[in-house]
């Protein structure tokens, strides 16, 4: 099985990898997946109160190639989005950018989770009504 | 000039290169000896018939035993088959049920499994933690209507090699066939199945050096003499159980990979258990939360299962994959989703099973190739680290079983 040019691009090159300090309010933290599924992604985004709008993502993940690049696309996507912009992110829109095969489909519904993820805990923090809950695959 | 990049091959269990040696013995069987080894009323099928006959007697040299016992197949999964459906047909009449392990190759596993619509009762006996069978498990296993165990000699994943004679003397003991599936063992470690009373044993020639597509059943002829029912129709080849033209070149080519086995087995295990114990060493005091997985002292000298905590196998092999083919239990390589049910049977959690990489080393394996994998694998598994949230939860002191994980 062979990689597409932009998941070996992301796996070598991952965009904005690392962790914001999730105490903070500004911040909204998504973890979904589970080691035993191979698939662990944390996503988190720290948002402008002000403007609602997304001024920083970072990303951890354990998972194959195509998780990773999936994470780090996301972030990548994130950055200068509004909340209502971000949640209209889907994991095709992952697939597609992505050329991901069939079998890792499942990496792009984990990045359209932990978005979601991220975007809920951020709005529960602060009192905002949650407009969008993971859904669960 | 740019310099190719270095390749390095660490996934012998899965095939061997074909020696030199082999493919030129191999080369005159294409064209200048063309013939059929069936046609017996021309040269051209009897010099075929040489280079099949010599060959079975190279392969009956590597286990000691007769060459009329060696049955040519196209290979292990073939062999496998004929071996335990041709069994279950013939012995019918004296009962159905087969005893084998969880940890068999797929090609054991399966067929078994089919022969449950026949009517067959099948027992999957479990392993320890460290890969082995339970012999008092064995033994109280064994029915009245038992007709064959079936124990790999040496598993594909770990290399955890069985108690091959304590078996053997158990289905003595009790009159039932024993079989083995030795693909990983043959050529590599000493395999005389009349020393440990193996009665049939399937194995393949490209995991020893030797070319596709051609494997062997050994099928014992005295004490006892074992029939297999034919499970294709045609020539009635093979003292009738395995009908088909020969793949002469393949079985000349298998018979002399046979022969440099039996020369160079002893020192090629020597050399090779030296470098994979360096690899081992290496890797393991050099990163943290690294396990070797399955029993370490019976084991192939040339195998080497090994999980890198809160790293996931298929990732890791990304960072490294263009250098070196190694092979992983993580789900990722398969399209089931599910980790290697072979390493889940050790007891290994999913998420260890989802870490670990299997390093198979080979002949042509040399120690500058082992030390560039020891320096890549080092290099990929701390990347992986730096990207993973649960090894910087369980660096901050996470306990990752009380996590609330969300499944998907």
């Amino acid at each position: 099985m062979a990689y597409s040019e932009k998941v070996l691009d992301h796996f070598q090159n991952p965009k904005n990898v690392g962790t914001l300090d999730k105490s903070k309010s500004t911040v909204g933290t998504g973890l979904v997946g589970a080691p035993e599924c191979g698939d662990v992604m944390r996503l988190q985004i720290e948002v402008d109160p002000t403007t609602q709008t997304i001024i920083d993502a970072k990303f951890k993940t354990f998972g194959c190639g195509s998780a990773i690049a999936s994470s780090s696309l996301a972030t990548e996507w994130l950055k200068g989005k509004t909340i209502d912009q971000a949640l209209t992110i889907d994991n095709m829109d992952i697939v597609e950018e992505l050329a991901l095969p069939p079998v890792k489909i499942h990496c792009s519904v984990l990045a359209e989770d932990a978005i979601k993820g991220a975007i809920a805990d951020y709005q529960s923090k602060n009192g905002i009504a949650v407009t969008a809950i993971a859904s669960s695959h | 000039m740019s310099k190719e990049p270095m390749r390095v091959y660490l996934d012998n269990n899965a095939t061997t290169p074909c020696d030199p040696r082999v493919v030129d013995t191999m080369v005159p069987y294409f064209y200048q000896k063309p013939g059929n080894s069936a046609s017996r009323n021309h040269p051209f099928g009897w010099e075929a018939e040489e280079g099949v006959d010599y060959a079975r007697e190279q392969i009956a040299m590597l286990l000691k035993v007769d060459p009329k016992e060696i049955i040519f197949t196209s290979g292990a999964t073939e062999s496998d088959n004929l071996a335990i459906k041709g069994v279950f047909e013939m012995y019918k009449s004296k009962g159905n049920h087969i005893i084998t392990v969880t940890t068999e190759h797929k090609a054991v596993l399966d067929t078994c499994d089919k022969l449950t619509e026949s009517g067959a009762e099948i027992t999957y006996l479990k392993v320890a933690e460290d890969g082995l069978i339970d012999l008092s498990e064995l033994e109280a296993a064994i029915k009245p209507t038992t007709i064959l165990v079936s124990v790999m000699w040496a598993n594909n994943e770990t290399g955890v090699i069985q108690p091959m004679k304590e078996i053997g003397a158990i289905c003595e003991k009790y009159g039932v066939l024993f079989m083995s599936d030795a693909t990983q063992a043959v050529g590599k470690i000493p395999t005389y199945p009349k020393e440990v009373g193996v009665h049939l044993m399937a194995w393949t020639s490209h995991k020893m050096y030797g070319p596709k597509g051609v494997g062997a059943l050994y099928v014992s002829r005295k004490s006892p003499r074992v029939k297999v029912t034919a499970q294709m129709d045609g020539g009635g080849h093979e003292r009738g159980m395995r009908s088909g033209t020969l793949n002469v070149p393949g079985i000349v080519g298998f018979g002399k990979a046979a022969e440099i086995a039996r020369m160079e087995m002893h020192s090629d295990a020597e050399r090779l258990s030296k470098l994979r114990d360096k690899l081992e060493r290496e890797l393991t005091s050099r990163l943290e939360e690294c396990y070797i997985n399955g029993n370490v002292q019976y084991r192939m000298p040339h195998v080497t299962n090994i999980s890198f905590k809160h790293v996931e196998g298929e990732g890791l092999m990304m960072t490294f994959n263009q250098n070196i083919a190694v092979s992983s239990g993580s789900a990722c390589t398969s399209a089931s989703l599910e980790p290697s049910y072979v390493l889940v049977a050790l007891g290994l959690g999913d998420d260890l099973a989802h870490s670990s990489i299997r390093f198979s080393l080979g002949r042509f394996t040399t120690e500058e190739e082992i030390d560039f994998a020891i320096e890549k694998l080092v290099a990929g598994v701390n990347h992986m680290r730096n990207l993973s949230p649960i090894w910087e939860m369980y660096k901050e002191g996470v306990d990752l079983s009380t996590v609330q994980w969300s499944e998907h």
